[in-house]
């Protein structure tokens, strides 16, 4: 009787500790989703004012800022060339980081690590240097070939390529490194040569890894400001230097329709991705 | 079903031997079982067969016809990998049609096959699942169904058993080797564990750093060793170390053991634990008699182990069958006496000088 209590004694002890770091653990993660949220809720709460100078508490709520955004055609040129060089940038960075990933995961040559490493250097180096050098590297370009780059389609894509190339590159290479590489032998056992291998076997169990690279590739080309503000030419904005240019006269909330409109597009988009490609069992 | 011949096959990295000299011919319709510990070749012998690995040297024939510098998927062997590899966005059945969809077999050929090999493995009403809902067990069929259902030449078999529990694992010995005998299928077979090569096998081929040890039937392999590693690898042995002299084994200790072979100099022999007999008293006219003291008793149900210290240092293991009378089991710090007949020794060789 008495050790029977002292084991349920002891029981309830471990027990009421691991509430404890339980609880803990959900406050932290529930702070930490708060401080994320916050933002995109007073954007999303601001974009529904009925004023034109946000100021708090709001007069009443309205939607017209939403048909303001949708009716300004600065606007809406800028989303159609933003989404534009976004899937043709996301688009070439993919062609680009397949090859690259299956190298770096399946090769051994001199240099992988510095090749690995190098590829993250979009990432790294901040945007307004790399928007710099790529200004004057096409300034360069232009004057040696004659080709036309500076403030050309062209060069935006180029630039945003850049973009896209680490985050196709690492999530790609994350899935490939995952991949139990026994199922490829099984097919070629079974008589499927490398080629068809890969198509039938391998793609389909990397196929998540590079629908999430396409998915946060394109929203790192949709969303920057930095590097685009180098790169575009007179009457031809992305959308984020036509939320920059409009407030630089305005600060009226039709900036935040815009922004919560966008982050629809990108959530949309990606549950949307989800459903098909299990991205989130990637990243 | 073919022949398999394998000639002088070799595999070298830099100065590494992973497998030297294998020489090997299986029958049409025989199963031979790879047998050593990790790193001795098995794998490496399996894999160069299966085309995976590209041989140093030597040849790969497989019904009469050279094999070696074929690529995998243009070879006809059927492997079952170790941890099955299905693959996982694939049916049951689409991953055992893969083999024949590769090959091109019409569609309602191979809809027919895919039944029969999954009819094989008793696997059928699971046709429409996915791997990840399979337990370990039936995953296991299917990469047996799916190396089965293109009728490749040979089967192979890489560790099939390994990943199973212990339970499942004695059933699906028995339902793998009466299929293979069912279907006559010439099959090579890799493994660490000696109980199962020897429940599955017509003959085992026992490897040691990268060379064949010995090939022989179980019998031939547990009675007549031809070496001090296939003694101890193939069932279990105590090693008595010493010099011959006229047909007897002289211990440092002093013993002198008969082992009915003549040789001399220096060298060990080795015992199978149930040959030796162990009674209370000196038995009249036993030969290799001798007095001892029992240093441990470890009781496994049916029979027991009991390592019994000989005079001049030498420890041998005994394996007793146990008898329903409880008091007259041995305990430790009891003074026996062992003997065997010189016939019984397993294995007795002098070092090579």
């Amino acid at each position: 009787m008495s050790t029977a209590e002292a084991s349920s004694g002891n029981r309830g002890g471990f027990l009421s500790r691991r509430r404890l770091g339980k609880w803990t653990l959900n406050t932290f993660a529930t702070a930490a989703f708060i401080f994320v949220l916050l933002p995109l809720i007073f954007v999303t709460w601001l974009s529904f004012y009925s004023q034109e100078i946000p100021s708090f508490p709001p007069d009443g709520y309205s939607t017209r800022w939403y048909s303001a955004a949708i009716g300004n055609s600065r606007f809406i040129d800028a989303f159609w060339l933003s989404l534009r060089v976004g899937v043709i940038a996301t688009l070439i960075g993919l062609a680009l980081a397949l090859p690259a990933a299956i190298a770096i995961t399946r090769f051994q040559f001199r240099g992988r690590t510095t090749v690995n490493n190098l590829m993250l250097m979009p990432l790294i180096v901040p945007g307004i240097v790399l928007g710099i050098a790529l200004y004057v590297f096409q300034v360069e370009t232009e004057i040696a070939t004659g080709i036309r780059m500076l403030s050309s389609p062209l060069g935006l894509i180029f630039g945003h390529t850049l973009l896209v190339i680490p985050w196709s590159v690492r999530l790609i290479t994350a899935s490939l490194i995952g991949f139990d590489r026994t199922q490829e032998e099984a097919a070629m056992n079974l008589g499927a040569t490398p080629f068809v291998a890969f198509r039938r076997v391998t793609m389909p169990a990397i196929l998540p890894g590079i629908v999430a690279g396409a998915m946060f590739g394109f929203v790192a080309s949709f969303g920057n400001l930095e590097l685009s503000l180098f790169l575009v030419g007179p009457g031809r904005t992305t959308l984020p230097i036509a939320i920059l240019q409009y407030l630089e006269w305005r600060i009226d909330p039709t900036i935040a329709a815009v922004s919560v409109l966008q982050i629809l597009i990108i959530v949309v988009a990606m549950l949307i991705t989800d459903r098909f490609v299990r991205i989130s069992r990637v990243v | 079903m073919a022949r398999i011949e394998l000639e002088n096959l070799s595999k070298a990295y830099g100065d590494f031997h992973a497998a030297q000299g294998i020489n090997l011919d299986i029958a049409d319709g025989e199963f031979i079982t790879l047998l050593g510990p990790s790193g001795c070749g098995k794998t490496t012998t399996l894999r160069m067969v299966a085309g995976f690995i590209e041989p140093t040297g030597g040849s790969i024939r497989i019904d009469g016809k050279d094999v070696t510098a074929r690529a995998p998927w243009e070879r006809s062997t059927g492997l079952v990998f170790q941890n099955y590899a299905l693959f996982p966005h694939m049916t049951v059945a689409q991953n055992v049609a893969f083999g024949l969809e590769m090959r091109k077999v019409p569609k309602a050929e191979t809809e027919e096959k895919v039944v029969s090999a999954l009819q094989l493995v008793r696997l059928d009403h699971l046709a429409d699942r996915y791997p990840r809902q399979l337990s370990g067990g039936q995953q296991q069929r299917v990469a047996l169904a799916r190396a089965l259902a293109f009728r490749p030449d040979v089967l192979l078999l890489d560790e099939p058993l390994s990943n199973l529990d212990a339970k499942l694992r004695t059933e699906v010995r028995l339902e793998i080797r009466s299929l293979q005998q069912r279907l006559g299928l010439t099959t090579i077979m890799v493994t660490h564990d000696q109980e199962e090569a020897l429940t599955m096998a017509d003959r085992l081929v026992v490897m040691n750093e990268g060379r064949i040890q010995q090939t022989g039937t179980q019998r031939e392999l547990y009675d007549r060793p031809a070496n001090a590693f296939v003694a101890s690898f193939v069932g279990r042995s105590t090693f008595i170390n010493g010099r011959f002299k006229d047909g007897l084994l002289v211990t440092d200790g002093g013993l002198e053991i008969a082992v009915g072979k003549r040789l001399s100099g220096s060298g060990m022999m080795a015992l199978r634990p149930e040959r030796v007999s162990v009674s209370s008293a000196p038995v009249d006219g036993a030969p290799n008699c001798f007095p001892g003291k029992v240093e441990f008793v470890s009781f496994l149900g049916g029979m027991t182990d009991v390592h019994i210290n000989l005079q001049g240092g030498d420890t041998i293991v005994a394996q007793i069958m146990n008898r329903e009378d409880e008091e007259a089991a041995l305990k430790r710090g009891d003074s026996v006496y062992v003997s065997w007949p010189p016939a019984t020794t397993v294995f007795a060789a002098a070092n090579a000088v």
